[in-house]
């Protein structure tokens, strides 16, 4: 018992972050898994819903911002698909994958602009940033609905994969760009709807976050964004269990590096990538991923 | 053109490069503008172009090169900060455990080595993977380095998370140029070598390169760890010019911004690469400063101009030629004198045939 009051905030917080590198690490998965593109401005793009939160709940209340933010984000990775990622279709992804760079360098210039680099306080959201005790240890709300509901969106995105029209032309998609082309597949608008899908979650998943971290800054996306993404790769990148699998994992094994005892705070971001690294040498293709074989 | 000729030509030329540093440093004050452009250009001149023998010529793209600066100038900073000093800036760890100090040159050329070790060992595991794969694996051992780094058992070696300083740095804008010319002269034989042909095959198809007959992980690694070297080199003299060195300042960022040079220059280009971090930096460093100013023009403020404009400013042009002049400023060409030399010839010959005509 005692060995469970000291150690259950740390695994609980490490649920809780996993589900939001959940949320992220999909947006990750879906792109890549159809356009072949690490997006970089991913994470950025999450740090900008964070700073919509911090900016539109100063002037309005709740129930009006957080929509509003989630649709702002949604509008806003919509946008950097269309203008940074479309025009660069035919050309080589090395390419695409700079402009990517690009763009991550550009939102977070502009975040710093917006707010002369000082970081922000983030809005508490009444019922959700309450706390809660659990035996002896006590946690917010957050962390408890975190996993709750980033297991309930992904179910509900995998029933969308599977089952519905839009789900079909994105699995063929992502199976083979050029053939699903001539099939008559509207390759523009299921990658707008994978970007659409990819920043709403991400909003989401930043809601949830900056609860937890109360404060958001330019360069707070960074992390979390690559984190997500070593998340997906773990997972197996294009697999939507696998990066939620991924995430989980990461975020739980991050949380029990800061244990106090253990001494080991400054390597729970380097772990991550220790993880990376490992699964990348031992089964490149990720915990659930395909085998993908080069043809000459 | 002879290459005799060519050769004395080149070599006018840098020495009246250096001539006209040489001038300009007895001319214009010490804290000019033009002299932080200058020397910080030529430390990123030769990192992008480290990095551009891997992603442009060898078509490797790694995202490592922040994590072989800070070993460069880890190694540079450890073994040069002079006895007397190591007390005051390992004032947490009881002077630190190395009691010797190596001649600046000497220091350098082991910033390299040390990150060409750290290259050739990860490499071993890491150059085995593909593409998107390579990038992210690099980029994750950039990260684990810098923890390392900041790792406090390792402290009496790394000072902790706490910053490097008193060791000996540059003053004149020569020392940068001289080191970063010769790094780079060094990185052009080996292009122009058969190495750097092999690497190029390497770049432009793989399996074809491995029917000719090049053993695809030997080059691979080669250059890998070469230019590991020179970042190693270049982190030293980053570190140099900045006068202290914290972990912490070896980001990702970093990394994508050398990044960004390279593209901006043309991947496949030394001279695009040269010119381009010397743009780059005098962009970002001075030539926008007067965004980040308010200005008034009379009574009327203008709008926008706050600090931080600057960058946005930056990054949106940047972006622009990242989407409509994908090739940079080189493209995969490299800057001659060949073309201007013809130019002149042309024109050389016209006159005379023109003269010639008037005589008749």
């Amino acid at each position: 018992m005692e060995f469970i009051n000291t150690y259950l905030p740390y695994i609980l917080a490490g649920i809780s972050v996993g589900g939001q590198y959940a949320l992220i690490a999909i947006g990750y998965t879906m792109v890549y898994g159809i356009l072949r593109l690490i997006n970089f401005a991913h994470g950025d793009i999450f740090m900008a819903a964070g700073f919509m939160m911090v900016y539109l709940s100063a002037s309005m209340p709740l129930y009006i911002s957080i929509p509003l933010v989630i649709i702002l984000t949604v509008i806003l990775g919509f946008l950097v698909e269309r203008i940074a990622y479309r025009p660069l279709r035919t050309a080589p992804r090395m390419s695409i994958m700079i402009s990517a760079i690009g763009v991550s360098y550009l939102l977070q210039n502009c975040a710093w602009y917006l707010t002369s680099g000082l970081p922000k306080q983030y809005p508490k959201i009444p019922w959700i940033s309450a706390s809660v005790s659990i035996g002896a240890s006590t946690t917010t709300v957050v962390t408890l609905i975190t996993p709750i509901l980033t297991i309930v969106l992904i179910v509900a995105l995998v029933l969308l994969i599977k089952h519905t029209k839009i789900g079909m032309a994105m699995r063929a998609v992502s199976r083979d760009f050029e053939t699903s082309q001539c099939m008559g597949i509207k390759i523009n608008s299921v990658i707008g709807i994978t970007f659409i899908i990819g920043s709403f979650l991400a909003a989401i998943g930043s809601l949830l976050y900056f609860t937890n971290y109360s404060t958001v800054t330019p360069i707070s996306g960074a992390m979390p964004g690559l984190k997500a993404f070593v998340a997906a790769v773990f997972g197996g990148i294009g697999s939507v269990p696998g990066a939620v699998v991924g995430a989980f994992l990461i975020g739980i094994c991050e949380n029990i590096l800061k244990i106090k005892e253990l001494d080991m705070t400054t390597f729970s971001d380097a772990f991550t990538f220790a993880l990376l690294i490992i699964i990348l040498i031992a089964k490149p293709t990720g915990l659930f991923g395909e085998k993908i074989t080069d043809k000459v | 053109m002879d290459k005799k000729i060519k050769i004395i030509i080149y070599a006018a030329l840098l020495v009246a490069l250096f001539a006209l540093l040489f001038i300009l440093e007895q001319i214009l004050p010490s804290y000019s503008m033009l002299f932080t452009v200058l020397k910080k250009g030529a430390i990123y001149a030769l990192v992008a172009v480290s990095m551009n023998l891997l992603n442009g010529f060898t078509g490797l793209f790694s995202l490592g090169q922040a994590g072989f600066m800070l070993i460069g100038a880890y190694t540079y900073g450890i073994f040069t900060i002079p006895t007397e000093a190591r007390s005051a800036v390992y004032q947490y760890f009881d002077g630190g455990i190395i009691n010797f100090t190596v001649p600046v040159v000497v220091a350098l050329v082991m910033a390299g080595v040390a990150a060409a070790i750290f290259a050739y060992i990860i490499g071993l595991p890491v150059l085995r993977l593909k593409s998107d794969y390579l990038a992210i694996a690099t980029l994750g051992f950039a990260e684990i380095i810098r923890a390392v780094f900041q790792w406090k058992t390792l402290g009496p070696v790394t000072n902790g998370s706490n910053l490097l300083r008193l060791y000996p740095t540059f003053k004149s804008v020569l020392f940068p140029f001289a080191v970063s010319g010769i790094c780079i002269a060094i990185i052009v034989l080996l292009i122009n070598s058969s190495y750097g042909r092999a690497f190029k095959a390497i770049r432009d198809d793989e399996i074809a390169a491995e029917a000719m007959g090049i053993n695809l992980a030997k080059h691979k690694r080669l250059a890998f760890t070469i230019s590991s070297f020179f970042a190693g080199v270049g982190g030293a003299l980053l570190a140099m010019y900045q006068t202290t060195i914290q972990a912490s300042a070896f980001k990702s960022a970093m990394t994508y911004e050398i990044l960004l040079i390279v593209v901006i220059g043309g991947l496949g280009s030394v001279t695009g690469s040269c010119i381009s971090s010397f743009l780059f930096i005098a962009a970002s460093e001075w030539w926008l400063r007067f965004l980040d100013e308010t200005t008034y023009i009379g009574s009327f403020k203008v709008p926008l101009l706050n600090p931080g404009f600057r960058k946005v400013v930056f990054s949106i042009i940047i972006m622009i030629v990242v989407l409509f002049y994908r090739r940079g400023i080189m493209g995969n060409k490299e800057f001659s004198l060949d073309p201007i030399a013809k130019q002149f010839k042309k024109r050389f010959r016209r006159r005379k045939e023109v003269v010639g005509s008037n005589e008749q």
